[in-house]
């Protein structure tokens, strides 16, 4: 099954990638709605500016292709900025719409605390997770960002916690997600990949 | 669930070689940039930092090769610069696989730098460096690797960063940079005081005695260093349970 990278110019896409090639992944880089409707699995890396990001999808006609995708149950895995695209908005760009496939807002994380949140961090988990299957409960994973969505349930399958808990991980049936760089976060990063990899089969 | 402390091994490199001084001057070879890399890797490093000593103009396409190579080898974040002058030479580095560009002498002589940088790859991809030393009774921003005063107080420097956009912080002790007599948790600690970013401490690391006193009493959020993971004097791994079995937060690799 080929693996389609969504490429409007992100940052981390090199890296993610060859995470997934790494893993024996065959992969390609989209950027046509005519790709999108045709993908098998998608993977929607990102890092940046929720405005550029959002702009971005929306110059390309992606928003109503990723949409479908989703709609016809197409596996999709976001990765940081391409998990907090799956929610309505974000207090980071406010009035710009989102692909609101989770109907709730991005909110900044809490000014008690660093932010960036950045570094290596744990998840508590709130329910069964196909994406941390067989991955030790006190692993660690690499964040870097400043706004995350709250840990709402039932869709955030675990949550992090950073001045408040937030969600790290999404599972809405296709629709995947995590606000950690599992390119970036060694073995246990592999392994989410790999077990979206397996999953998407 | 704690956010770990970070032990970061620095690449000081020259030509597509790992060299490091002692204090600034006297530039040593000592390795092969990726084969360091990997090695960090599989050690367990938290990240990765690889800085362009000399940013010479005609070594530029050298050291972008460089980058490009060091990241093939690395599932763990990465940073680059060293001579980042313009948003072009940012974006460069980040196109060549580095994940956060840092920034030094061209952001003090003009801070709109980090502005730009912060506006077009976002504030987690923009790690400001200042290179710091004791002078009139007060702390002072070096630039030009340590050679030049430029008159800017570390702390009020570090704030105006911030406030442009830097999501991190990279602060060297001039005073301590290749002495092995320990970071300066005194600057660190007042550096970390002034700014709601992560704090990478740097110069001065010799025993794991020091990281842990960084972390405690300088109150970092990472600790660098580079000789002496270089030379194997001591191994990353080994570094990490000393500060696990004192109560730091760490990342141990299994």
């Amino acid at each position: 099954m080929k693996i389609s990278i969504i490429d409007y110019g992100a940052g981390n896409l090199p890296s993610v990638e060859r995470a997934l090639r790494t893993l024996g992944a065959d992969t390609n880089c989209v950027i046509r709605p005519e790709e999108i409707a045709t993908a098998s699995a998608l993977v929607l890396p990102g890092v940046g500016h929720f405005s550029a990001f959002v702009t971005g999808l929306r110059e390309r006609d992606l928003t109503a292709a990723l949409r479908d995708a989703i709609a016809r149950s197409v596996p999709i895995l976001g990765i940081c900025l391409g998990l907090q695209a799956m929610f309505a908005a974000s207090a980071e760009a406010p009035g710009e719409q989102g692909l609101d496939l989770i109907h709730e807002d991005v909110q900044a994380l809490p000014t008690n605390v660093k932010s960036p949140h950045i570094g290596w961090n744990q998840l508590r988990r709130l329910r069964e997770s196909v994406l941390l299957h067989e991955i030790p409960e006190d692993a660690y994973f690499y964040f870097a960002h400043s706004y995350a969505a709250a840990a709402t349930e039932p869709h955030t399958a675990a949550a992090c916690d950073h001045g408040l808990p937030f969600a790290a991980v999404v599972e809405q049936h296709n629709l995947m997600a995590v606000q950690f760089h599992p390119e970036k976060s060694g073995e246990v990063g592999a392994r989410v990949l790999r077990n979206f990899l397996e999953w998407a089969q | 669930m704690t956010l770990a402390r970070r032990i970061i091994p620095c690449l000081d490199v020259d030509a597509g070689r790992v060299v490091k001084g002692v204090e600034f001057g006297g530039l040593r070879d000592m390795s092969d940039p990726e084969e360091l890399a990997a090695r960090y890797n599989s050690e367990g490093a938290d990240e990765l930092i690889l800085l362009d000593i000399t940013a010479s103009r005609d070594g530029r396409a050298t050291f972008l090769e460089t980058v490009s190579r060091v990241a093939e080898q690395l599932n763990i974040p990465f940073t680059a610069g060293g001579g980042i002058r313009r948003l072009e030479d940012g974006n460069a580095v980040l196109r060549a696989g580095a994940d956060k560009v840092t920034v030094n002498t061209a952001a003090v002589a003009r801070p709109e730098l980090i502005s730009e940088l912060a506006a077009q790859f976002g504030s987690q991809a923009v790690v400001l460096s200042m290179d710091v030393k004791k002078a009139n009774a007060r702390w002072e921003v070096f630039v030009r690797g340590g050679a030049e005063s430029s008159g800017r107080d570390a702390a009020a420097w570090a704030r105006e960063g911030v406030s442009r956009g830097a999501g991190e912080i990279l602060l060297t002790s001039i005073d301590r940079d290749g002495t092995c007599s320990g970071f300066d948790c005194s600057l660190t600690a007042t550096i970390a005081a002034q700014v709601s970013v992560p704090v990478i401490a740097s110069g001065g690391a010799k025993t794991f005695h020091d990281f842990l006193a960084v972390f405690d009493e300088g109150h970092a959020d990472a600790a660098l260093a580079a000789s002496i993971f270089h030379t194997a004097e001591h191994s990353i791994g080994a570094l990490k349970r000393y500060l696990a079995g004192r109560g730091v937060p760490v990342r141990l690799s299994r």
